[in-house]
C-alpha cells in the first residue's frame, strides 16, 4: 500500500500541474474567439448534462492551427527562435566550456568557491539582472562609456535593442545550466586518463581531443539541451532587450495573449511550441538515460 | 654458467658497461614529505628490474619520475645517456601501465590497445595485426568489444597490460601488473612477459608485492624502504647475502638474532647473544671490530632440527616446540629456547603427517654451519 502510494504521488503532481493545464490550454485552442469573459467559446456547463457535452465537443475544431499554418509570421518566430536559441547555446556552449574545464582543473579547495560564484547570481531576482543589462548595453550605458574612454570607439555602439542584446542576456541567464553539468563531467574524469594519453604518445591538446572532451560529451549535451529548451520559448529577454526585428516566438505568444486578447490563437501557439519542445526534452533524457548506463 | 658456456647476463658487473636509466641522486619531496631520499641506482638495457617494498615506499613514485608525471626535486634521470629534465612524457622511448589501469572509459577493449599505436600514424592493418596478437596473448579476443566498465577487474589489468606493451617500448614501466590474476593465469603471464623480453630486448622496470614473483623474473631486485633503496642485487644474493637487517627480514622469513660479535680472525667471528647460550661461529667477509653490535640472520630452512645434539654441529641450542605451521611439502617448527627466544626451523615433510617425529612440547635440538647465515651490521 504504503509503495504505490509512493508511486502515485509523482504522477498525481503531473497530473495535477502539467496534465490538467495543458488539457485547458488544449480546448482553449480548439474553442474560438468570443467577447465574453473569459474571451472564448464553448464553456463546458455541467448543467445541461450529455447533451451539453455532446453539443460542447462538436463546437471544438482546428481552426487556429490552420490559421497559424496561413499566416507566414507564426513559422517565421518559430524558426526564427529556434535559430537564435541554437546559436545561443553555441555561444553559451564556448563560453561555459572553457569555465567549467577551468573549475574542474583548479586546486581542489578552490572548487567550492568558484561552484558558489557560478550560481551567486540566481540569488538575485532574473528580471532585475535583465535589466541591469540595460543599463550596461544602452547607449550611455556602461560600456560604451567606457568603450568611448579608452578611445577605441568615437560613436556608441548600439547594441540594446538588437539580436546581439538577445543573445548576450540568454548566454548571460542560462550560463550556468551550461557550466553545472560540463564541470560535473568533468570534475569525474581521472587525471591519470590524461597521462596514460601522454604516455602512449598524444600531445596535450591530443590527449584533449580524444580523452577530455568524449568524456565531457554526456555533460556537453546536457548543458545544450538545458539551455536550449527554454531558449526557444523565452519571452522577457527579447522583449526587454531585444528591438522590433528581434522575431521569438515567447513574444508573439504574449502579444497574442495581452494585446490581442485573442486566447484560441495563443493557445493553439503554445501548444505547437510544446510539440516542437518534446523533442529535444526526449532527446535530452535519452542522454540522461545512457550516462546513467555508462556510469553503473 | 649456462651449458653453451654463453656469458651470463650480469652488466652490472661489467664497469664499462652504460646504463639505460640512471637515477643520479634523486630527492622528491610532496610539500615537506621525502617520497624519495637520494636515490641512486643505475638500471641497464634488457634488465628485468624488480621493485620490491612496502606500501607508500616510492614505488610508484619512482616510475612516474621515469615515465615523466613527476620531476624530480633535486638529482637527475637519464635514460640512455640522455637528460629527461626536459623531455616531456609523450616524448620518452618509455611506456607505462598504471597501477590505477587508466583505461579510456569511452573505449572499447580494442580501442583501448591500438589507442598509442594510432598516435604513431601505423598503417591499420599493421594495428590491426599487433591489437589481435595483444588481445591473444592476453586472452581477451572474446571481449574486444566491450568497455572497461564492462569487464571483470582482472581483465582489465590485462587490457593495461597489453595497451602498455602494443607499442614495443625500448622501455616498460609495469605498476603491479599481476596483481589481481589468480595464480595459474599470473604463472602463465610471468611466463609470457619474460618470452617477449627475451625475443624483443626490452627493459622491463616492474613493481610487485609479490617476492616470489620478483624472484621467478627478475634479473635484479631493488628492495626500498621509506623512500631508499635498501639493496639492489640478484634474486639469488638478495636471498641469501642480504646487506642489511631491513632486507633479511623483508624477503622471505628469517630467523633474527642480535649478539655482539668478536673480532673476525679469518673471517670467522663468535656471536655473544645470550646469557648460557653458546657463542655463535659464523663466516663473514664485513670487516667487523671486536664488540660489535650485530644481527644475525639465518633462513629457516638452514636450522636443522633434531632430538639430539648432532656431533659435528657447529652451532647448536637446545629448546621445545612451541608451533608446528604444516604448508603441505614443508613444516615450520617454531623451537622455543630457555632465554624466550623463538628459532624457526623448516624442514620437508618426506613422510605422512602422522609420522611426523615431533610434536608440540618436545625437547628438541636447533642446529646450524658455520656458512648457514649472515652477520649483519646493526
Ligand atoms: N601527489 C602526491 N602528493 C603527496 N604525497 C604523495 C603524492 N604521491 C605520492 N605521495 C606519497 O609518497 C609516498 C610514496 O608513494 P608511492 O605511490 O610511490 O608508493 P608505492 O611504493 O607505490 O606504494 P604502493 O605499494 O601502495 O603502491 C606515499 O607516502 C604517498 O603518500
Ligand atoms: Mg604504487
Amino acid at each position: 500500500m504504503r509503495r504505490y502510494l509512493v508511486i502515485a504521488l509523482p504522477y498525481l503532481w503531473l497530473l495535477g500541474l502539467f496534465l490538467v493545464p495543458f488539457l485547458i490550454v488544449l480546448k482553449i485552442s480548439l474553442s474560438d474567439l468570443n467577447l465574453s469573459i473569459p474571451p472564448y467559446m464553448p464553456q463546458l456547463d455541467p448543467s445541461a448534462g450529455w447533451e451539453g457535452l455532446k453539443d460542447f465537443f462538436s463546437q471544438l475544431d482546428f481552426e487556429n492551427f490552420v490559421f497559424l499554418t496561413e499566416d507566414d509570421l507564426y513559422w517565421k518566430a518559430y524558426l526564427s527562435s529556434l535559430k537564435i536559441a541554437v546559436v545561443a547555446t553555441l555561444l553559451t556552449l564556448c563560453v561555459g566550456y572553457p569555465m567549467a574545464y577551468g573549475m574542474a582543473r583548479a586546486p581542489s579547495e578552490w572548487r567550492p568557491t568558484l561552484m558558489m560564484l557560478v550560481i551567486l547570481p540566481f540569488w538575485t531576482s532574473f528580471l532585475i539582472r535583465v535589466y541591469s543589462w540595460m543599463g550596461i548595453l544602452s547607449n550611455e550605458g556602461f560600456l560604451n562609456q567606457f568603450l568611448l574612454w579608452t578611445g577605441l570607439i568615437s560613436e556608441p555602439l548600439v547594441i540594446m535593442n538588437t539580436t546581439t542584446a538577445v543573445y548576450i542576456g540568454i548566454v548571460y541567464t542560462y550560463l550556468p545550466f551550461m557550466i553545472l553539468p560540463i564541470y560535473s563531467a568533468l570534475e569525474k574524469m581521472d587525471d591519470s586518463l590524461l597521462e596514460a594519453a601522454e604516455d602512449l604518445g598524444c600531445s596535450r591538446l591530443q590527449a584533449f581531443w580524444l580523452v577530455t572532451f568524449p568524456l565531457s560529451k554526456s555533460g556537453i549535451i546536457a548543458g545544450c539541451f538545458l539551455v536550449l529548451i527554454p531558449s526557444i520559448g523565452e519571452f522577457v529577454i527579447p522583449s526587454l532587450l531585444g528591438g522590433s526585428d528581434t522575431l521569438m516566438i515567447g513574444k508573439v505568444l504574449w502579444e497574442e495573449f495581452f494585446n490581442n486578447r485573442d486566447w484560441p490563437v495563443a493557445s493553439a501557439v503554445a501548444v505547437i511550441l510544446l510539440a516542437i519542445l518534446v523533442i529535444p526534452i526526449i532527446l535530452f533524457q535519452r542522454n540522461e538515460q545512457k550516462q546513467r548506463e555508462a556510469d553503473g | 654458467m649456462p651449458a653453451n658456456g654463453a656469458p651470463i647476463f650480469a652488466p652490472w658487473d661489467d664497469p664499462d658497461a652504460k646504463p639505460l636509466i640512471r637515477f643520479e641522486n634523486v630527492t622528491k619531496r610532496f610539500g615537506d614529505f621525502t617520497a624519495i631520499d637520494n636515490l641512486t641506482l643505475d638500471i641497464y638495457e634488457r634488465e628485468f628490474f624488480a621493485l620490491l617494498g612496502p606500501s607508500g615506499c616510492g614505488k610508484t613514485t619512482m616510475m612516474r619520475m621515469l615515465a615523466g608525471f613527476e620531476t624530480p626535486t633535486e638529482g637527475k634521470i637519464f635514460v640512455g645517456g640522455q637528460d629527461m629534465g626536459p623531455i616531456a612524457p609523450n616524448q620518452r622511448p618509455v611506456n607505462m601501465m598504471f597501477q590505477s589501469y587508466a583505461l579510456f572509459p569511452h573505449l572499447s577493449v580494442y580501442e583501448n590497445i591500438a589507442f598509442g599505436l594510432r598516435r604513431d600514424g601505423k598503417p591499420k592493418d599493421e594495428i590491426h595485426h599487433r591489437v589481435e596478437e595483444m588481445l591473444r596473448m592476453v586472452r581477451l579476443q572474446k571481449f574486444a568489444k566491450r568497455k572497461p566498465h564492462q569487464i571483470s577487474g582482472g581483465q582489465r589489468q590485462r587490457v593495461a597490460l597489453a595497451r602498455s606493451l602494443a607499442k614495443e617500448p625500448k622501455l616498460l614501466l609495469l605498476d603491479e601488473p599481476l596483481g589481481a590474476l589468480d595464480a595459474k593465469l599470473r604463472e602463465d603471464t610471468q611466463f609470457e612477459l619474460m618470452d617477449i623480453q627475451e625475443k624483443t630486448g626490452t627493459t622491463f622496470v616492474i613493481v610487485t608485492h609479490d617476492q616470489e614473483e620478483a624472484m621467478t623474473v627478475a634479473s635484479r631486485i631493488a628492495v626500498m624502504d621509506e623512500g631508499k633503496v635498501m639493496q639492489v642485487s640478484t634474486p639469488d644474493r638478495i636471498y641469501e647475502f642480504p646487506d642489511n637487517a631491513y632486507v633479511a627480514d623483508f624477503i622471505g622469513d628469517v630467523n633474527l638474532i642480535e649478539g655482539r660479535s668478536s673480532a673476525a680472525i679469518d673471517e670467522t667471528v663468535q656471536i655473544e647473544w645470550a646469557e648460557g647460550q653458546q657463542a655463535i661461529t659464523a663466516q663473514t667477509q664485513r670487516p667487523i671490530a671486536a664488540g660489535q653490535k650485530v644481527f644475525y640472520a639465518i633462513r629457516p630452512e638452514k636450522v636443522t632440527i633434531s632430538p639430539d645434539r648432532p656431533a659435528d654441529a657447529v652451532n647448536a641450542a637446545q629448546g621445545k616446540i612451541l608451533d608446528i605451521a604444516y604448508l603441505g611439502n614443508l613444516s615450520t617448527y617454531h623451537v622455543q629456547l630457555p632465554t624466550g627466544q623463538v628459532i624457526k626451523s623448516q624442514m620437508a615433510n618426506t613422510r605422512r603427517i602422522s609420522r611426523r617425529p615431533y610434536t608440540w612440547e618436545d625437547q628438541v635440538w636447533v642446529s646450524w654451519t658455520k656458512t648457514g647465515g649472515s652477520v649483519l651490521e646493526g
